[in-house]
């Protein structure tokens, strides 16, 4: 049996299949989401060394912020499928994906600062996690301002395409010299990661929101993908057919 | 192949004389923004050494920023652009070429112009030398990777701004490293060697993939 890969690369076939994958996506949203704050608010314990309940924001603090940088990611595979391929939902899906990408880097930053402000006793500071999240929303910003700075949709997207791949290749870069601003003393750098060391139940919250954030993302950027073939496609024959326009 | 470079430099830089105004303009704009961060900040000498590398590289990288969108608008505008398209010589040597004629004009005054601006910061003459080196590395590489820039946004509403927006996070890692080497430099008892080789290797970099990249811009941007 051989697969037809491009079967749904059709703004036609697509559009159905979103509108049918959207309320699953979005009901899992919902059951996760509440479910992991749930879990955060409730199962864990009140005190966690001397941040008491502030630290509960970070359940939605860093699944916006794994959000934010996956995003990107997803972005740039859309936005160079589209080059590769030429197929115009992969552009669609790419311009979809930075809206909500940019989002949830402001998300992010919005709830890293109040966090901030309570354990640290500052709004914000020149942490390179922070400069670097503050730093993909300018990219996301580039990437939103060029593509609606320019009319033709076909141009659009292939020169928004570029700039993001320009920007992928050079935000290793970027971190890395945030990280490490004088070279000499950079010798041992090594990144902290302290998820093996957190509390299960505040582990288990985590994941949980993250996976119902995750689930948010796909249903708005399907809508969105939706809005935007509408859009686009509004003077093709299938638009004008399909009954809930009417 | 280096006959067509050659000819697209000698060209982009005669042009250049018959209207000297632009290289002076992008020059002046670099000094006023450095000559008046002291007005604001206050005079004292110690302050003013500490900043100094901060804000001569920013005023750098705004200045070259400005000076970005003309790298291809003129030549847009007549249609000599399209041309350069459809000649059979690969594009990304004619781009380079042009690339290059936009360093010498905008950013090698910038690097000869420098040790006015460390006279006004009070920097001695090792850190003057420091600034100098590290501008002549770092600026061919703003001007490499602002040329996707100017490519994206060719022929568009408010360009200029947009270019801004669009390259100026890229810029940032030459800034750490081009402002990091003068302030060790200042400091003493750093090896400078690893800030030299961090921005070599950017170059090296920007070299090898900006004409290309800034190529394929340019076909999305005319076709």
């Amino acid at each position: 049996m051989t697969i037809n890969w491009f079967k749904y690369s059709s703004p036609a076939s697509f559009y159905p299949l979103a509108g049918k994958l959207i309320p699953v996506f979005m009901v899992l949203a919902i059951v996760l989401t509440l479910g992991g704050l749930y879990w955060g608010f409730f199962q864990t314990p009140d005190v966690l060394s001397d941040q008491k309940q502030y630290y509960r924001i970070i359940f939605v603090h860093i699944a916006s912020a794994w959000m934010a940088m996956w995003l990107y990611v997803v972005m740039v595979f859309w936005a160079v499928l589209g080059l590769i391929f030429n197929t115009r939902l992969s552009y669609m899906f790419a311009c979809a994906t930075a809206v909500t990408g940019a989002i949830m880097t402001a998300l992010s930053l919005w709830t890293g600062a109040f966090w901030g402000q309570t354990s640290w006793g500052t709004w914000w500071d020149w942490d390179p996690r922070m400069t670097t999240q503050l730093i993909l929303l300018f990219l996301y910003m580039g990437y939103i301002a060029l593509h609606s700075a320019i009319d033709d949709n076909r141009r659009a997207d292939r020169a928004s395409a570029v700039l993001a791949m320009v920007g992928l290749a050079i935000v290793p870069v970027i971190y890395y010299s945030i990280n490490c601003p004088d070279p000499n003393a950079c010798a041992s750098l090594h990144q902290e990661s302290s998820m093996e060391r957190i509390e299960t139940n505040i582990f288990i919250a985590i994941m949980t929101t993250v996976a119902g954030f995750w689930m948010y993302c796909f249903a708005v950027i399907l809508m969105r993908t939706r809005n935007i073939i509408l859009q686009r496609e509004r003077k093709s024959s299938w638009v004008a057919r399909l009954e809930a326009l009417k | 192949m280096l006959k067509s470079f050659l000819a697209v430099l000698k060209r982009d830089l005669l042009l250049a004389m018959r209207r000297r105004s632009d290289i002076f303009t992008v020059l002046f704009f670099f000094i006023i923004v450095v000559s008046i961060f002291p007005l604001g900040v206050g005079f004292e000498k110690a302050m003013l050494q500490q900043i100094a590398p901060g804000i001569i590289w920013v005023a750098a990288l705004l200045a070259s920023t400005l000076a970005l969108e003309r790298i291809f608008a003129n030549d847009f505008a007549d249609g000599t652009l399209e041309q350069m398209l459809l000649t059979p010589q690969p594009l990304g040597v004619l781009v380079f070429a042009k690339i290059l004629a936009h360093w010498l004009l905008t950013g090698l005054p910038l690097v000869l112009i420098a040790p006015l601006a460390a006279l006004q910061y009070h920097l001695d003459f090792s850190t003057t030398l420091t600034m100098m080196s590290v501008l002549l590395i770092g600026t061919p590489v703003l001007s490499m990777v602002g040329a996707i820039g100017a490519a994206l946004t060719l022929g568009l509403r408010g360009g200029g701004v947009l270019i801004s927006l669009l390259v100026l996070p890229l810029y940032i890692p030459v800034l750490v490293y081009g402002a990091g080497a003068v302030a060790a430099s200042m400091q003493g008892g750093i090896s400078l060697q690893p800030y030299y080789l961090l921005l070599s290797a950017f170059l090296l970099l920007a070299l090898v993939f900006a004409p290309w990249a800034t190529a394929a811009s340019l076909r999305i941007s005319v076709e």
